[in-house]
This record gives C-alpha cells, structure tokens and sequence, in this order.
C-alpha cells in the first residue's frame, strides 16, 4: 500500500506545488516587505543592541589589567553582590505593596466612572488619566518640590496642626514618597484600561442581573470584575515589570536626596551607574541582564500562579 | 554658511565642518564642531572645549579675540557630574570627545588612568610653572606627569551669619572643641543650626578629613597601580565621630546640599554657619542669598581647627582644563588649556564676580585681589584674612582613580552616619573595607 502509495504523491504534488509556490512566494516578499520598517527597527535597535550587551556582559574590565573573558563570573557576581541583590529585595518589596493599593484604585474608579454618565463623568476621568499624560521627568521634579520641608505645601498643612512636615525625601519615607509619586502617574493609566474594559461589557447582561435582583454592588462584584479580569492580569504583568525596573523617578529625585537614594537603590540605577559613572560597561550590563533574568521569573512565577487557579479572581 | 558656528540652528553643525576644514592644517581637524560661542577668526584652526564657568562665553571670547592662530569653539557640556558621564562615554567609546575638557582635580586619575588625557609636560607646562603654587599643581599631576592646567581652587573657610553671631554673643570659634561649645550655646538658646553635614558632597568632607592630618590615600601610577588606602585611620574616625556626635545632637542639619531645599534654608536663616570654599559667596549670591533680608548679615573667618597651634588649610573643590587624547593636535590644544582663563581680563570678572577663586599666583599676588572689599561680606577684606593664607598654605590632597567609587560609597556612609546607623568609627570601617574591596577587584594593588 505504501508503497503504491508514494509514488503517487510524489508525483502528484510537485505539479500542484509548482503551480502554488511561485505566487506563495511573491506573498511571502510582501509579507516581509511589509513587516520590514518594524523588523530593520526591531533587529538594528533592540536585537542587536541585546546581544552586544551580552556579549560585553561576558567580559571584566579592570582599571589596572585590562578586559579579559570570564564567561558568567559577572553573573555570578551579580547574584552575589549585595547592591543588587538588596537593590532586588527593594523592587520586589515595593511591587507587593504598590502594586495591590495601584491597581485597587484603578480599579474603584473605573468602576465609578462606568456606573456615571454625565459631563463630570468625562471631566474626571480626563483628569485622573492627567497624571500620566505629565512626563515622568517633570511629574518626579514636581513632587521633589512638593515635598520640600520648607517651601512645599506639607510645611503648610504639618503647621496648621503644629507638627513637624514629614520627610517623604529622608530615607525613613522615601518608600512612601516614591511609592506616592508612581501611584499618582499610573494609577489613571491603569484606570483607562480597566474603563475601556468596562465599556466593552454588552449592557444587556447588565439588564439581565438587574430583572434578577442583583444589587449594583453584586454587579459590579459578579459580573463587571470578573468578565474584566484579563485587562487586570494585564495591567499587574505591565505594573510588575515596569516596577522591578523602576529608575526614573529614583534617580531624577536623587540630586534632592542623595543620602536616601544612594546608586545602588534599585538594580537599573546600579548598572546605569557601573555603565556610566564608573566606566564598567562590561559589569552594568551583567547586572541588566541579571536583572531581565529576575523579571523573566517573578513574571513566569505570576502567570503561572494567575493560570492554575484557572479564571483568576473567580 | 558665512556665519561659520553660529547658534543653536540645525544649519551650524553643518557650518562648522566647513570652518573646520578651512583650517584643516591645525587642530579643529573634522569634527563638526556646534559651538555656543562665535569663532572670531574663521581662518585659524579651531580647538573644541567643554567648560561649564558661568562665565565661560566671555572668557572663551576673551581669548579668540587675543589669539589669531588658534580658535576655541567652545559648548557647555554640563557641571561637574553631567559632563563626567558624557565624556566617559567618549572616552569608552574612543570620539566624541573635544579637545579640552574641564575636570574638577579630584577627577583627573580617573580618566588618566584610562589613559584618556594627555601629559602636558613638554608642552607648554615649564612657561606657565612660576605661575602656580606646588599645592595647584600637585593636584592636577599623576605620578610625575602633568595633566591639567589649573584655574581655580577652592580654599576653605567659615562663612557666618554675623548678626547670629552678635545676637547670641559668640566669637568665631578657633577650635572645633569651641565650634562645638558654639553651636550647643545657640542650639540652647534657641537658635539656628551650626552649618550642615550632606550625605551628597563627600568631597568636601574629605577636606575635613585632610584637616584633621589624615592621609586617606597614596597612589602613585609608576608603580604598577599600587594604591594606599587608610580610611579607618585615628585622624579619620576622630573626624567622623566628631560631626556623627554633632548630627546626633541636633546641632547641625543632615540636608543635601546645592539642592532648593538646602538654599531655601540657608535664605531663611536656619543656618548661622556654612562651611565652604571661596567660591560659595558667588554660589550664595546666584541663588539669592545675601540680596533680601540678609543683606551684609554674612561674614568669614578661618576654618576651626583641630590643633590651632598647627593649622592645617584644606581645599573644596576647583578645576582646570585637561587635553584630550582625542585631541588632533595636542600642542595646539595644550596651548589652549593653558591660555583660556588666564588673561587678566577674564581672571578679574572672575574673582570680581566671587565666580572664581584663582590659582594664577598673579592675581593671589595682586594687591587689588587681596585688599578687596568683599560687597557680599559687608566690605570685610575676605581674601586677605581668610582665603589668601588658606590657599597659601594649602598642601594638596592624592586623588586617585576609584575616587567615583570613593565619594558613592562615601555618600553612603554619611547617610549611614546622619541617620543614626553608624557612629563616625563604624562608618570608617566600613568606609575602609567597602573602598578596598573596590581597588582590588579594580586589579590595583592594595597597601
């Protein structure tokens, strides 16, 4: 049978193939012409940076003796030196506690606003999302002045009730005060997913609960935050990695609080600093690498995590 | 393309190749030089310069106006930390840099030590040598080469708020036994602090190191990167437990300095001292103080110190202008490093301006310089009383290349120290054992 078989095929199908492959091809051009911008972009901005950087991780400089090849000492290095492994510790601390409290209040005024259908209704989600719409940069710069002991509003409102103004850049607060400043740029991001999501729920399910009996909290609770649990998965996967590589805020508010926020207070501004302040390119990329490999598992380890419990949060 | 290199327009990138290959025979070689300034004479070969004097475009105009062969084209590349990253980024990188850099002293082993400067001995070192002091020169020379022209230093001193000082009725301490006694008396009585203790300037702490005889480093680069570290010695604990004793008795601020804050507290009087180099009065002024309320308020005296019958001068900071390997015609470029900043129109708008404290033993030797009544301390003869003598007997200080990883880890034990974490022995321990952990992995030889 077999036999008889394939030689029937083998003949049968270079006939049809030929006839196919020639416009297949053609296709395939304009696939790859049309992928092209983004691919030169992808390979010459993102690929091929990556891999020179991992290729420098692989070497150590020394100021006396030079560049040598040490394969992964460098790694080895890294998930032994206390900066970044305390630098780690600090990112991963401050996901736990921001990322529930972020996503809370994303999440309580998504639901807000979609219950609302009014012109303050658009007015306030316009400025809630404001925060986010500020550049990074100035939103840090700004909240460095809003902090300040003696000119920032604080001072203003500690004196009113005759205390001291807290420190939010002393190194006893300045988890809360970073923790503040990211809250407020993010949190309206998130809130715009979840409305959207919100928004794309057929009302008629809506209705349905309603002639049920259900309350407007038993709504929300039973059929909004569940059918909106995959744009809550994929905010905290955006939050967590954007948080375990937190460096903007940090590092532009360090000129105003050094002693709190030495170099090594999270794993970017440790390899930003080895890389550009003390000429170890070489190190600052094994750190950046390291700290891929950290994002990588906390990242797996949550979808994970999200995937056995089946449909999250039900 | 007439205007050769004009401002900040995307045409001037394109003009300044073209000035600089008019004069290709010299120094400006083809780079495309986008300079601030406006080159004078647009036949000469151009030198490329990153400086960051507030009053760098006179001076830069100053010196093309003197000079027909040779142009600076000139960019601010940044203060102090700003320009180090960019330009160890060309030196990492092997261009991009110009042809003369200004470095602060403290930063030239780093980048000589990449072999990334050129030695100015032969080039035009031995005209100007009369013109310093062996303290300036020390502290732009590695081992036995020259590496930077010096331009200003920073000879330290107390600044005080005379009318505190009346109110409470003290006398400029001599002694820091008497700073102390000083500060608890006002600290008592209700006053302001008594100067500050900031985690973010770790080099003028170390000056307070040096006063106190410490030696905390020994670096000579002949001897195959041999370096000596002591920074847990007597000298330094006993200066560290000295000020972790006064942050912890609420007699001095624990602010970051140069930051609003900190100034915005000097303006409002929360300070009665401010320990700092010539320089700050032009500082001070540029931020506003000494022009409201506390106008004539500020007046300066000399250091305290830890054995009046032996002072010891120390020095906060000051730069000098370092050429380049980079640099397509050293000779040229060394000419430049030499001759900017050392007209005597540009040196008195410096010191007129307190932008400046010059090295240029010509004006520390001018009567005008050293007669002059200071307008921000009341008319009070500062130089005379307090910065002349300090910059005279100024010794030097040994910079070596892990100074970068020297003031972070500094950094962090100052904090450690301001929040109560460390007493001033702890944090030098630490201090010693986290610096030679460094040197070592560095591939330096530790003493």
């Amino acid at each position: 049978m077999t036999l008889s078989l394939t030689p029937s095929t083998s003949t049968a199908h270079p006939v049809r193939a030929a006839r196919r492959r020639a416009p297949a091809r053609r296709k395939n051009l304009a696939g790859w012409l049309f992928v092209a911008p983004f691919g030169i972009v992808f390979v010459t901005m993102l690929i091929l940076p990556l891999g020179y950087a991992l290729y420098l991780s692989l070497f150590r400089r020394a100021l006396i003796g030079g560049t040598r090849l040490v394969w992964f000492d460098n790694y080895v290095k890294a998930f032994n030196d206390p900066s970044f492994r305390e630098g780690v510790s600090f990112v991963i601390r401050f996901s736990l506690v921001l990322i529930p409290v972020q996503m809370a209040i994303s999440l309580a005024v998504a639901l807000m606003l979609d219950l609302m259908v009014n012109r303050f209704a658009r007015f306030s989600r316009l400025m809630i999302f404001m925060p986010y719409a500020i550049p990074a940069v100035i939103g840090a710069l700004m909240w460095g002045f809003l902090y300040s002991k003696n000119f920032g509003p604080l001072a203003d409102i500690s004196s009113l009730v005759g205390a001291d103004a807290p420190d939010f850049l002393g190194s006893k607060l300045i988890f809360w005060g970073l923790f503040n400043v990211v809250t407020w740029q993010w949190a309206g991001y998130y809130m715009i997913i979840l409305f959207a999501a919100l928004q794309g729920i057929d009302p008629s399910l809506y209705e349905a609960a309603r002639m049920d009996g259900a309350s407007q909290w038993q709504i929300a609770l039973r059929i909004k935050i569940p059918l909106v649990a995959p744009a809550l998965l994929l905010i905290l996967v955006f939050a967590l990695i954007g948080t375990l590589q937190f460096f903007n805020e940090p590092k532009i508010l360090q000129p105003l609080a050094a002693g709190a926020l030495p170099e090594d207070f999270t794993p970017n501004m440790y390899a930003y600093e080895q890389a550009f302040n003390l000429a170890n390119y070489n190190y600052g990329s094994a750190i950046s690498f390291s700290l891929g490999a950290v994002v990588f598992v906390c990242v797996y380890l949550f979808l994970f995590a999200t995937r056995k419990r089946g449909s999250f949060l039900s | 393309m007439l205007s050769g290199c004009g401002g900040g327009d995307d045409d001037s990138a394109a003009d300044g190749a073209g000035t600089a290959s008019a004069g290709a025979g010299g120094g400006g070689g083809g780079k495309a030089a986008n300079c601030t300034n406006k080159v004078r004479n647009e036949q000469a070969p151009v030198v490329t310069m990153w400086a960051w004097y507030p009053n760098m475009e006179k001076v830069v105009d100053n010196f093309n106006s003197q000079n027909d062969d040779v142009q600076i084209c000139w960019t601010n590349a940044g203060a102090g930390p700003d320009e180090y990253e960019k330009f160890q980024t060309a030196v990492s990188a092997g261009s991009g840099a110009p042809d003369v850099v200004m470095l602060e002293a403290d930063r030239i082993p780093t980048f000589q030590v990449q072999d990334a400067l050129v030695d100015l001995k032969g080039l035009g070192y031995e005209d100007v040598k009369a013109n310093f002091s062996d303290g300036a020169w020390k502290d732009v020379s590695v081992g036995d080469g020259v590496f930077g022209a010096p331009v200003d230093g920073g000879p330290m001193g107390m600044i005080y708020r005379k009318d505190v000082f009346d109110k409470y009725g003290i006398t400029p301490p001599k002694t820091w036994d008497e700073y102390e006694a000083a500060a608890q008396k006002v600290k008592d009585a209700g006053g302001p602090l008594f100067g500050d203790f900031p985690a973010n300037q770790p080099a003028y702490v170390t000056a307070l190191l040096y006063q106190n005889g410490a030696q905390p480093f020994n670096y000579s680069p002949s001897d195959g990167g041999t370096i000596g570290i002591d920074l847990d010695s007597e000298a330094v604990k006993q200066v560290l437990d000295y000020w972790a004793g006064l942050t912890s008795k609420g007699l001095v601020g624990k602010q970051d300095q140069f930051t609003p804050e900190y100034i915005s507290g000097v303006i409002g009087g929360d300070y009665a001292t401010y320990l700092s180099a010539a320089w700050a009065p032009g500082y001070l002024q540029g931020a506003g103080v000494g022009t409201g309320d506390d106008k004539g308020v500020w007046a300066t005296a000399p250091l305290p110190q830890w054995d009046p019958s032996n002072p010891v001068q120390v020095n906060w900071g000051g730069s000098a202008f370092s050429v380049t390997k980079q640099a397509d015609n050293p000779e040229l470029a060394a000419k430049v490093a030499f001759g900017v900043y050392a007209d005597d129109a540009s040196l008195e708008e410096g010191w007129k301006n307190q932008i400046i404290f010059p090295l240029s033993l010509k004006v520390l030797n001018d009567p005008a310089f050293i007669d002059y009544k200071v307008p921000f301390f009341n008319g009070q003869q500062a130089n005379k009383e307090v910065y002349v003598p300090a910059a005279n007997g100024y010794q030097g200080m040994t910079y070596t290349p892990i100074g970068q990883y020297f003031y972070t880890a500094f950094t962090k034990q100052i904090a450690a120290i301001n929040e109560g974490k460390a007493s001033g022995s702890e944090a030098a321990d630490a201090l010693q054992k986290d610096v030679e952990g460094y040197a070592k992995e560095q591939g330096f030889t530790v003493q």
